[in-house]
């Protein structure tokens, strides 16, 4: 059993996103943990982040901004490791800070700073061999996404190299906006899951525990990011409370769920 | 003409994966993956089919106005003491650059596609002015994004846009210039996948774009290699143009690739100076991936994206199209770059001894041949592809020069 692993086994799990280096990070990501999150999202911050919308744009340049560096996110993650061995770590971002100095630089920084995946926005299936091969070497999951567009001829290559979970974008979008139908998430959760031989988590557009709570009836977790990131922006220096608050509220909706 | 077997060309690229060598391929959020493969083969339906190309052909040379004139220069060759100088003109297209020749392409896919709606980016807003000419021409609802900066500084191209029943999207994100525009672009995409086509300016981007723009543009140098052919029977010894992402460029160089005797050498701006801000991505950059597409970019060790900078909003980008980031590796273009100052030399130039006032974009191969004709011998030929007019520039020259208007 990996960490990644053991998190899903115990039932629907909560995924929280919080981008590296906005705000007291060490402190919201103990937060995370303390409200009960099952997996950690750490966003690595980017100057262009494409997929994102205002709020995670917004903290990927506060990030920037306070001068936070690739080397920065991997001490966050080393010392998280540290404080918490059990709970499981995964890198988001985009392409050119993971590649810049080389794919398997990467992943062997990954490895050793205790981190358990990785999910990348930009690099669908096609271009696989940019990162995939060096994560899978080094043993760290990648974590592929699908969306309201991965139609069913398309959704065997994207599961073709998946390792720890799905991560299944409700909506065709940007982070932080639109809210899925729930009739939509659960017609192609149940789609998705046919496939699929690992946990399929939900995320895009999730803000409150009763939409947590829906939708951990019929997928293996749900991502939560934009509202914790919103927080990080109200409260910053003393976000870890409001954090741990509104976590502790969605981890009890999706842990009750099922 | 000879020409280089087949598995010697330098005009097979790219791949079947958009690949140009290590650069160019499909780096793209997978909501657009499916709709970049769609587009892909509805492309390759596209080439194949007469009546496409019959259109485009017919909007170039009754819309357009193509093909556009070849013309020697010879007072600014003589001032120059050294080769022939002529100049591809296509500052003469109706809305006065390139761009339109790829806008009128492109158009014609997302009819094709069934696409209801249109969206592009614009730096100077040249590629806005023309994406909104060919939505008005065809009836299409168009939505340009711009950074916040250009509105600011490119009211009369704003304007233009808006005339033309364009809606102009201001965008605060970032430096709110064309980097920002794009991202802010792809986003509006990625949540209307279903009746959007997005029309890139240049020729950048996920595959099949590079390839696309690439072969719309190409009408630049298949008239011009059969205008010199007709004229003075004989090839150009060097071509020349300016590169931001690189769209007339590649545009003029492509039909000649195989023409191992001319040599081509892309102008990159060169801004305040390499050493200072500037927008030369092969100069001053190194190989990456941003907006969908492998190539040099101008980043940081951690491969954060730096801001370009140069005089001409239209090269005032961090990137370059992949193919010519495979030309330059591969060796068969040169690349160099002007800065500010030279290229509104160039600017100068150009106006007092041809009667011709170039857009800031070809003022930088106008900057660079003033540096090389004078080098060559009287009986070799340049050819410069005069890729814009100088009308949306007057404002920003006379600023620099210190005039008020």
């Amino acid at each position: 059993m990996t960490r990644l692993s053991t998190a899903f086994s115990r039932g629907p799990a909560l995924i929280t996103f919080i981008t590296g280096g906005d705000g007291p990070t060490a402190d919201i990501l103990d937060a995370l943990v303390t409200g009960g999150a099952d997996v950690i999202e750490l966003g690595m911050p980017f100057t262009d982040p494409m997929a994102d919308g205002p709020a995670i744009q917004q903290a990927n340049l506060r990030s920037l901004g306070a001068g936070t560096t690739t080397a920065e996110i991997f001490r966050i993650a080393a010392a998280f490791r540290a404080r918490h061995p059990e709970v499981p770590l995964v890198l988001m971002g985009y392409a050119n800070p993971m590649i810049t100095r080389g794919a398997e630089w990467f992943a062997d920084q990954c490895q050793q700073s205790g981190v358990d995946g990785v999910i990348c926005v930009d690099i669908p299936p096609e271009e696989d061999p940019e990162l995939g091969p060096a994560l899978r070497g080094a043993g760290v999951a990648l974590i592929r996404l699908a969306t309201p567009t991965t139609d069913a001829a398309r959704l065997p290559a994207v599961l073709d190299g998946s390792s720890g979970f799905l991560y299944y974008v409700s909506v065709a979008g940007i982070t932080g906006l639109q809210q899925a139908a729930q009739a939509s998430i659960e017609e192609a959760v149940a789609r998705i899951k046919a496939s699929a031989t690992i946990p399929v988590v939900v995320g895009f557009g999730v803000r409150t525990p009763e939409q947590a709570a829906a939708i951990a009836k019929v997928a293996d977790g749900v991502v939560v990011g934009s509202a914790l990131v919103e927080l990080v922006a109200q409260h910053g220096a003393n976000a870890a409370g409001p954090v741990r608050d509104l976590t502790a509220a969605l981890a009890d909706a999706v842990h009750s769920a099922r | 003409m000879t020409t280089a077997p087949n598995h010697n060309s330098f005009r097979t690229q790219p791949d079947e994966r958009g690949h140009f060598g290590q650069f160019g391929g499909r780096y793209v959020a997978e909501t657009l993956m499916p709709l970049v493969l769609e587009l892909e083969a509805e492309y390759t339906r596209a080439k194949a089919d007469p009546a496409f190309q019959a259109e485009f052909d017919d909007l170039l040379e009754h819309y357009v106005g193509r093909p556009s004139p070849l013309y020697f220069a010879p007072r600014l060759t003589e001032e120059l003491g050294g080769a022939q100088i002529w100049f591809k003109r296509d500052e003469l297209n109706h809305t006065g650059a390139h761009k339109i020749n790829n806008c009128v392409g492109q158009i014609l896919l997302a009819i094709r596609m069934g696409k209801t709606r249109i969206i592009a980016e614009t730096g100077a807003g040249q590629h806005g002015v023309a994406t909104a000419t060919v939505c008005a021409r065809f009836g299409l609802p168009c939505v340009v994004f711009m950074g916040a900066t250009d509105v600011a500084r490119q009211a009369p191209n704003v304007f233009r846009m808006k005339l033309l029943g364009a809606e102009v999207r201001a965008v605060t994100a970032g430096a709110a210039t064309l980097k920002d525009a794009m991202n802010e672009a792809l986003r509006d995409w990625v949540a209307n996948v279903h009746d959007t086509f997005y029309i890139i300016g240049t020729a950048a981007g996920p595959h099949p774009y590079p390839e696309l723009v690439r072969d719309f543009q190409s009408v630049i140098g298949k008239e011009a290699r059969a205008q010199m052919l007709s004229r003075v029977g004989r090839l150009p010894d060097l071509l020349v143009a300016a590169i931001g992402g690189g769209s007339n460029a590649i545009g003029l160089f492509h039909p000649f690739l195989d023409d191992p005797e001319v040599k081509m050498l892309g102008v990159e701006a060169a801004g305040h100076g390499l050493d200072k801000e500037h927008a030369a991505s092969l100069a001053g950059g190194r190989p990456g991936i941003l907006h969908g597409n492998k190539t040099y970019l101008l980043q940081d060790a951690d491969g954060q994206i730096t801001e370009g900078h140069s005089i001409s909003a239209g090269l005032d980008y961090p990137g370059i199209g992949p193919e010519h980031a495979w030309l330059r590796d591969v060796g068969r273009v040169d690349y160099t770059s002007v800065t500010d100052v030279e290229a509104l030399d160039g600017f100068q130039l150009l106006c007092r001894t041809e009667g011709i006032i170039p857009a800031l974009e070809p003022a930088h191969a106008i900057a660079a041949v003033k540096k090389i004709a004078p080098t060559m011998d009287k009986d070799q030929i340049i050819l410069l592809n005069l890729c814009g007019r100088g009308d949306k520039d007057i404002f920003a020259v006379a600023e620099h020069l210190g005039v008020s208007l």
